[in-house]
This record gives C-alpha cells, sequence and structure tokens, in this order.
C-alpha cells in the first residue's frame, strides 16, 4: 500500500467512523439520559436517507432537502416521544425493545408503501463535487471531506451544548435524578422531548449527509443500527466521548479490514467488540 | 381486593388430546400450520427460559435456532436421507455449543447491554453464513433428502412423511415442555428464578451466578437448536434469514404476546404469532405493517400479554381490578 492509498483508506475510515459517531451519540444520549433503549433509531437514519432522497426530487437542491428534512425529523421525533416513548420510562427494557422493534416494521412497511423498494442515488450537490488531486491516478472527493467538517463541526457543537449551556446543565442533571431535578422546578419531560428529538434528528441527518455517498436502499437503518450498538456497546452506554473514540475504532477496523482481508471485513468490528467485552465489559468510558 | 385463591384447571391433557387427534379431521395445510406452531412453541419456550425466568433479555436467540438448523444441511448427505439419531442430536448440539461460547461473552454484561450484546452477536453469525461460502452463502442450502430414524436397515420413522414428521414434532414438544418443567423445579432452576429477582443476594449467597447463568444460556441454546432442527427439516432449506435479528424479535414477541415466565404463555404467543402472522400475508404483501401495529398496541395498553386478559377483563367487569398488571 503505498502512501496516496494509505492517505485516502485513512480518510474514508476518519468519515466512516464520524459518520456513525452522528448516529450512535444520539443513540447513547437517548439511553445515557432517558434510560430507553431504541432500536428505531437505525430506522430515524433510512427515513433521513429517504427524505434526502424525496425531497431532493422535489426542490432540486440537497440543502433545501435537509433543511425541510431537519425540521421534519425534530417533528417525528416530538410526535413519537409525545406518543409512544413518554409512556415507557417506567416499564422494563423488554418492553422498549419490544415497542421498537414493532416501530422498525412499521417505518419500513411505510417506507416501501410511499417510496417503493428499488435503490436510489443522490446527487452530489455541484459546489461539492469536485475532487482533490491526489497523485497521477488516485482523487478525493470534496464532498466526502465535507461530510467529515460537517460531523466534526457537530461533535463540536454537541460537547458544547451539553458542558457549556444552561440547557446541557439540565440534561446531565436529568440524567443523574430525574425527581431531584424536577423538584426545583425544571420541566423534565420537556428536557426528555428535546433530548429524544435531538437524538432523532441526529440520526436523520447523518442519513441525508450520507445519502449522496451509500445511496438509498431498503433495510440501510438496520445495518447502520447494529453497527451503532457495537459502537455504543465498546464505548460505554451514556458516554458521548466513548462513542466517538469507539466509532472512530470501527471505522478503522471496517475500512483497513475490507483492504486487508476483504472476505471476513464484516467480522472485523464484531472481533473488536468481542476483545473488549473480554477487556472492559462495562466499556471502554463509563458515563458522559 | 384479592379475588379468593382458585384451584387452576389444567388444559394440558385436553390440549394435547386436541394436539394428537388434530391431523385426522385437518387437511394438509393446516397440519403443517399446527407442526410450525409448535417448533415455533419449542423455540419461544427456550427463550422464555432465559427472559422469562432468569430475567435475561436475548436479542439473539434466533443464532441458536439458525446455526442448528444449519447444521442439519451441512451433516446430511447429499441424496441420502439422514440418520435422526445423528443429526438430530448434532443440532442440539451445536445449538448448545454456539450459545456455549457467546455466553462466555455476553455473559460478562448486564441489562441494556446484554440486548445489544446479543444483538451484535448474533448478527456477527448471521454475516457468518451471509457473506462466506459455508452454507451457501445469502442464497441458503437445501436439505435434499429429510432425515430418517433407521435401526441397522429399518426405517422406523421418515421425516419426509408429514404425518409422521407432525407426531415426532408433537412428541418432541412434549419432551421439551417436560424437560423445562422438570429443570425448572430443580435446584437449578431455583437458583436461576433467584438470579432474576435479585443478582446481588445470590451472589452474596455464595451462589457461582455466572456458571449458573452460562447453564441457563446453553440449556435454551440446546433446546432453540432441537426447534431449529425441524424447522430445517419441514422445509427442506435453510438461508440466513432464519438466523437474522427479525427471527430473534419474532421469538422474543411471542414470548410476549404469550406473557412471560410461563411455559404456557410460549405455546399462546406462538399460536398467535403463527396465526396472525398466517392471516396478515394473506390480506396484503405488507403484512409487517399490520404485525407492527399489534406489537405497539400489545406493549402500550396490555403489558402482561394475552395470556392476562381474562385476569384483566374480569378486573374491568368486577371493577377495582389492578388495571396496570
Amino acid at each position: 500500500m503505498d502512501f496516496s492509498t494509505f492517505l485516502i483508506q485513512l480518510l474514508n475510515s476518519l468519515q466512516y467512523g464520524l459518520l456513525l459517531f452522528l448516529v450512535a451519540s444520539g443513540l447513547t444520549l437517548i439511553f445515557g439520559i432517558m434510560g430507553i433503549i431504541n432500536l428505531a433509531h437505525g430506522s430515524f437514519y433510512m427515513m433521513g436517507a429517504y427524505m434526502a432522497f424525496s425531497l431532493t426530487a422535489l426542490s432540486g437542491n440537497l440543502l433545501v432537502a435537509i433543511v425541510v428534512g431537519i425540521a421534519l425529523s425534530v417533528l417525528i421525533g416530538f410526535l413519537l416521544e409525545w406518543a409512544l416513548f413518554s409512556r415507557l420510562y417506567k416499564r422494563d427494557h423488554l418492553d422498549q425493545v419490544l415497542l421498537t422493534y414493532g416501530l422498525i416494521l412499521i417505518f419500513e412497511e411505510l417506507r416501501s408503501l410511499i417510496v417503493g423498494d428499488d435503490v436510489h442515488g443522490v446527487p452530489i450537490p455541484e459546489l461539492l463535487s469536485a475532487s482533490i488531486q491526489l497523485s497521477e491516478t488516485l482523487s478525493y472527493p470534496v464532498y466526502r471531506l465535507f461530510m467529515s467538517a460537517v460531523c466534526i463541526l457537530l461533535a463540536i457543537v454537541m460537547y458544547w451544548l451539553i458542558r457549556y449551556t444552561r440547557l446541557g446543565m439540565m440534561i446531565r442533571a436529568g440524567s443523574s435524578n430525574r425527581e431531584m431535578v424536577q423538584a426545583l422546578g425544571i420541566n423534565i419531560d420537556l428536557i426528555y422531548r428535546i433530548v429524544f428529538g435531538l437524538g432523532v434528528t441526529l440520526a436523520a441527518f447523518a442519513g441525508m449527509l450520507a445519502a449522496p455517498v451509500s445511496s438509498v436502499y431498503p433495510g440501510m437503518g438496520n445495518q447502520v443500527l447494529i453497527i451503532c450498538f457495537v459502537v455504543v456497546v465498546i464505548g460505554g452506554v451514556g458516554s458521548v466521548w466513548g462513542a466517538l473514540v469507539a466509532a472512530l475504532l470501527i471505522g478503522l477496523a471496517d475500512t483497513f479490514g475490507k483492504v486487508i482481508a476483504p472476505d471476513y471485513a464484516g467480522l472485523a468490528v464484531y472481533v473488536l467488540m468481542a476483545a473488549v467485552l473480554l477487556w472492559r465489559p462495562e466499556g471502554i468510558f463509563r458515563r458522559i | 381486593m384479592p379475588l379468593p385463591a382458585r384451584k387452576k384447571r389444567n388444559y394440558l391433557p385436553l390440549v394435547l388430546l386436541v394436539l394428537a387427534l388434530f391431523p385426522m379431521f385437518g387437511s394438509g395445510y393446516y397440519n403443517e400450520l399446527i407442526a410450525k406452531i409448535m417448533i415455533m412453541t419449542i423455540f419461544a419456550m427456550s427463550l422464555d427460559l432465559l427472559v422469562g425466568f432468569t430475567g435475561l433479555v436475548s436479542f439473539g436467540h434466533a443464532a441458536f435456532f439458525g446455526v442448528a438448523a444449519y447444521s442439519v444441511v451441512l451433516l446430511s448427505p447429499k441424496y441420502d436421507p439422514a440418520n435422526l439419531w445423528l443429526v438430530l442430536p448434532a443440532a442440539v448440539f451445536t445449538g448448545a455449543a454456539v450459545a456455549f461460547v457467546v455466553g462466555l461473552f455476553v455473559l460478562r454484561t448486564k441489562g441494556i447491554y446484554f440486548i445489544m450484546v446479543t444483538l451484535a452477536f448474533a448478527q456477527m453469525i448471521y454475516f457468518v453464513f451471509h457473506d462466506t461460502p459455508l452454507g451457501g452463502g445469502s442464497d441458503g442450502a437445501f436439505l435434499n433428502v429429510k432425515p430418517e430414524l433407521r435401526i441397522g436397515e429399518t426405517v422406523l420413522l421418515d421425516l419426509n412423511e408429514p404425518m409422521q414428521f407432525y407426531y415426532i414434532v408433537l412428541a418432541f414438544l412434549v419432551v421439551a415442555y417436560v424437560f423445562l418443567r422438570v429443570l425448572l423445579r430443580s435446584p437449578l432452576g431455583h437458583a436461576l428464578a433467584g438470579i432474576r429477582s435479585n443478582e446481588h443476594r445470590m451472589l452474596s449467597l455464595g451462589f457461582p451466578v455466572f456458571l449458573y447463568k452460562l447453564a441457563g444460556f446453553v440449556t435454551a441454546g440446546g433446546i432453540a437448536g432441537l426447534a431449529g432442527f425441524f424447522s430445517a427439516c419441514q422445509y427442506g432449506f435453510v438461508t440466513p434469514e432464519i438466523l437474522s435479528w427479525h427471527q430473534s424479535g419474532n421469538v422474543l414477541l411471542m414470548v410476549i404476546l404469550g406473557g412471560m415466565g410461563t411455559l404456557n404463555g410460549a405455546a399462546i404467543g406462538a399460536f398467535a404469532f403463527v396465526v396472525l402472522q398466517e392471516l396478515f400475508s394473506a390480506l396484503t404483501k405488507h403484512w409487517q405493517l399490520l404485525m407492527g401495529a399489534v406489537i405497539v398496541t400489545v406493549v402500550m395498553v396490555l403489558p402482561g400479554g394475552l395470556s392476562s386478559l381474562p385476569q384483566r377483563l374480569k378486573g374491568l367487569l368486577i371493577g377495582g381490578g389492578n388495571r396496570n398488571g
């Protein structure tokens, strides 16, 4: 492997890892703060990608599609939290697993009814469609660099939001003691609704961002969901920082696994997970 | 005020009688359907041992069912029937052995981790069959000739015969049921129940909790393997889908539908699920939409499962019943 190939793979793994982080951070936040295990999280990623496809086809512009898509995702998140999830906080994980499993089936069929079962592509916006020449034969698309940059920016914003804002303070307090926060006069139900909406939007946004690169296909959400579980298990449930490190690790393992042993690359991430489980059953990082 | 205790009626002999007589009246299609329900009951009971009796919510139980089904296909000779004496124990052993290895990893975790890790390991096994040529890749593989029970040269039973298949499945359903009943009353069963209600207490009492859980996990894997064996024999082919997470989700659904923690509940759940699946898929190709709606409704309004329904109705009629079950 010469240097430019290595660089390309490194950039790819970084981009994949960062994208995974966006999805997984929502999952880990929803669990860490609200105590909800959400299997339907991958469906939100799928929804985002399909929204990017349909809305781009309608408006002809990915940016418009993303803005409208984000608004829709926030709305969907609020609605779901209000109608279903808010009733499950006190229930077993088992009920949450089952409810969200049911939701996956519903979302997949609705997707099939509304958009169909075909594989679609979303064009890369013209502004970002160039490539950077690395050597005579190898180049790297600007859009992928743009994706990584957006993900890093979002990660920084999230860190700032949770660490340094009043809302972040309330969120952190709510994750450690719901009753106490409520007793202090903070509307914890609203905080939960915001966190859930944020998680849904992060996943859907990741789907929209990835749509031009990965194409849009049925079942894309489930694939991401399971990898995100691996990310959360490696990083530690509830830890956003852990999710970042784990997502980057998985990006590396998956991308270089595909280069080194293409037939068994699918297994690389699970081997990584098994190793972490042996070493630290509760993940590398434990809490926010 | 609790209702006065009443002696519970035992419907078991009646159910058995109906199952035994059913093929005399039912047509081929219904026999096959009932056989499928019985196979799924075995599968659901094995998961209930973990979810209902030990408190381990496994979301990867299809893995053991699936590898056992694959083992039948891989161990059978290409054009001759395999011997039941050989392939049935082999399938059960495969399910148990895979559960042992997976259990060593997943049982180190608890609660929500356990759910995610079991799912991830099951998915890893799914990829092994989906991506490598071991079991025919994503196309799956055919079981050309179904196993038969031979002693020497005499063929005693042939799984190719639908009637014989039906009764063999029924017999093994009874075996699995009795086995689990005995197991639950054994010291192991009591220890598992203790782990379910308070793991720390069991640890402080000096119980090797990890070993007990592993024993439960391996047993459940072996019984799931038994179900997988019959499933492969019923349809004559296997695809990676039988170890997909949808299968894991569906069997978990059966356990919940029927009400977990009772072996009879597993049977009710399997029956309800298979019948609903048949009804819905006859209605529309988007049957999963209806199934999803049923799941959401059950979780939201019927947390105790279908078997809690009579109690609930009674509570409603008499008034002041425990509405949250």
